[in-house]
């Protein structure tokens, strides 16, 4: 649950509500993207982002390179393995 | 694969490594560090404490650095009681009890979660609070519990989750709030008599919600210095070799090694969530170290329709710690996980029996995962057998 992995902003799904679709290494869900957002960096600015994503909320914005870089550490070592199996089966939840 | 190559950079980690050995005459001639007498540098947070065992990195450092694995591991500090509170709140009727993946196999005193689950209540394990919350709106007639926990790093979650569902009055889903906040903790850790910590790494993921001002105090009043420090080995080496040359120096402040996520303000909408939904205990229990003042959250009145502690009956159970298990003492860096009687024998993975052992970032699980047993064993007999011959002088 401490684990930030990185994601890429795929599209907006609730402009109000501040929801966007991620592509988290492959799976896409619904993540907030409340903190990541100002009025200098509005909701549709936001398509293609990177971004640091912990327990569905985007957190922080990351280059791009630097997200390639830690999402293929973390793939290496095989430590995103339990966040990604509850991304997974959260799928039936929160898929729409 | 070119970007792990590129991370795994064994010049450049020698180079740090080099680096900071080179550091140990400056600090002698200094006056920082006896000759006989290792410097401590407690790593807080279980993340750092899991990358640190994950890459080796403590076979890279000097003998004279000694790394104390902090209690920044929100489920390794759990209190067995609060276990038992979860699983009595899951156990009611109609109750849909959600959690993080982390929490589900931490004992309490009779079950933990899991067996909880096994015995027919129906708890599920989320990705997310927001996962929670679609729960609720999808099952309005039951009642949807989220178990909030963690530091500062989750507290966002929780709170706009709260905040999403009082904007859609949403009336079934509330949290049971265990967040726990960093700062009474580490205060409480330089104020311990039985602890001499020499200098800090702050947690990355912690102060990118809350920037690099409230961990000011640490240099200001202790005298201390203190790395913000990211996860990947490079950062963690990095930011030992900050903080020592801070030592050497004679400098004590606060830095930011991890830069490239930290702003010196924090996240401005993250903190604005977090006070609005969240205030301060006035004492919180944590496992192994007793009760801290201010080091827990609760939710502010304005949101007891969300609060299950005032939605539900929770009976707040005290239960102490197993006799044998010495979580206690490894928290606050006065034993090695290996020094606990029951490491690796009736306390593993497996079956644990203190937090430690449970969660991945919890110091034991690190030690036992990664460290060499054997070692640590025929370790722990010598060290056995130096407290005998003491004990008969």
């Amino acid at each position: 649950m401490c684990l930030g992995i990185p994601g890429q902003i795929v599209e907006i799904i609730d402009k109000e509500a501040l929801i966007a679709r991620v592509n988290i290494s492959g799976i896409k869900r619904p993540v907030n993207i409340a903190c990541i957002v100002s009025d200098d960096h509005p909701p549709e600015n936001c398509i293609n982002d990177w971004v640091l994503v912990h327990v569905g909320f985007a957190m922080s914005r990351l280059d791009e390179d630097q997200a390639h870089k830690t999402l293929a550490l973390l793939k290496e070592l095989g430590e995103m393995q339990e966040e990604m199996a509850a991304i997974e089966s959260s799928q039936d939840i929160m898929g729409d | 694969m070119k970007y792990v190559d590129e991370f795994r950079d064994p010049i450049k980690a020698k180079a740090l490594s080099d680096e900071i050995h080179g550091l140990r005459d400056v600090l002698i001639h200094n006056g920082v560090m006896a000759n006989d007498k290792a410097l401590q540098l407690m790593e807080f947070c279980g993340g750092h404490t899991h990358s640190i065992f994950r890459y080796g990195i403590e076979q890279m450092l000097p003998d004279w650095l000694e790394l104390v694995h902090g209690p920044g591991c929100p489920v390794c500090v759990l209190p067995m009681g609060r276990v038992d509170d979860c699983v009595q709140l899951a156990e009611q009727p109609n109750v849909i009890f959600t959690t993080f993946g982390d929490a589900i196999r931490v004992p309490g005193s009779e079950k933990s979660l899991l067996q909880a689950k096994a015995s027919g209540a129906d708890i599920r394990i989320v990705y997310s609070p927001l996962d929670a919350l679609a729960l609720a709106r999808k099952y309005p007639n039951h009642e949807v519990i989220f178990f909030a926990l963690g530091f500062e790093t989750t507290m966002p979650s929780t709170a706009l989750t709260v905040l999403q569902a009082a904007n859609e009055n949403i009336k079934n889903f509330s949290l049971f709030c265990n967040h726990i906040t960093t700062v009474p903790t580490i205060k409480a850790i330089l104020d311990s008599p039985d602890i001499q910590i020499d200098a800090f790494l702050a947690p990355g993921h912690v102060s990118m919600v809350v920037g690099e001002k409230p961990f000011e105090f640490v240099a200001d009043y202790y005298h201390k210095p203190i790395v913000i420090t990211g996860f990947e080995p490079l950062d963690i080496l990095q930011s030992i070799w900050m903080v020592l040359k801070q030592l050497a120096e004679q400098r004590c402040e606060v830095e930011n090694q991890y830069a490239r996520i930290v702003t010196a303000d924090g996240n401005t909408t993250a903190l604005n969530a977090i006070n609005q939904v969240f205030e301060l205990r006035k004492v919180f229990e944590w496992r192994g170290l007793g009760t801290i003042d201010h080091s827990g959250i609760q939710m502010r009145d304005k949101f007891a329709l969300f609060d299950a502690e005032k939605k539900f009956d929770v009976a707040n159970i005290k239960i102490a710690d197993p006799k044998s298990c010495q979580c206690g003492d490894v928290l606050k860096g006065v034993i090695r996980p290996w020094e606990c009687k029951a490491f690796g024998s009736s306390c593993t993975p497996e079956t644990p029996m203190g937090a430690l052992m449970v969660s991945s970032e919890g110091a034991c699980a690190a030690y036992y995962n990664y460290g060499n047993l054997p070692v640590l064993s025929a370790k722990r007999q010598q060290k056995h057998r130096q407290s005998i011959e003491v004990s008969e002088v």
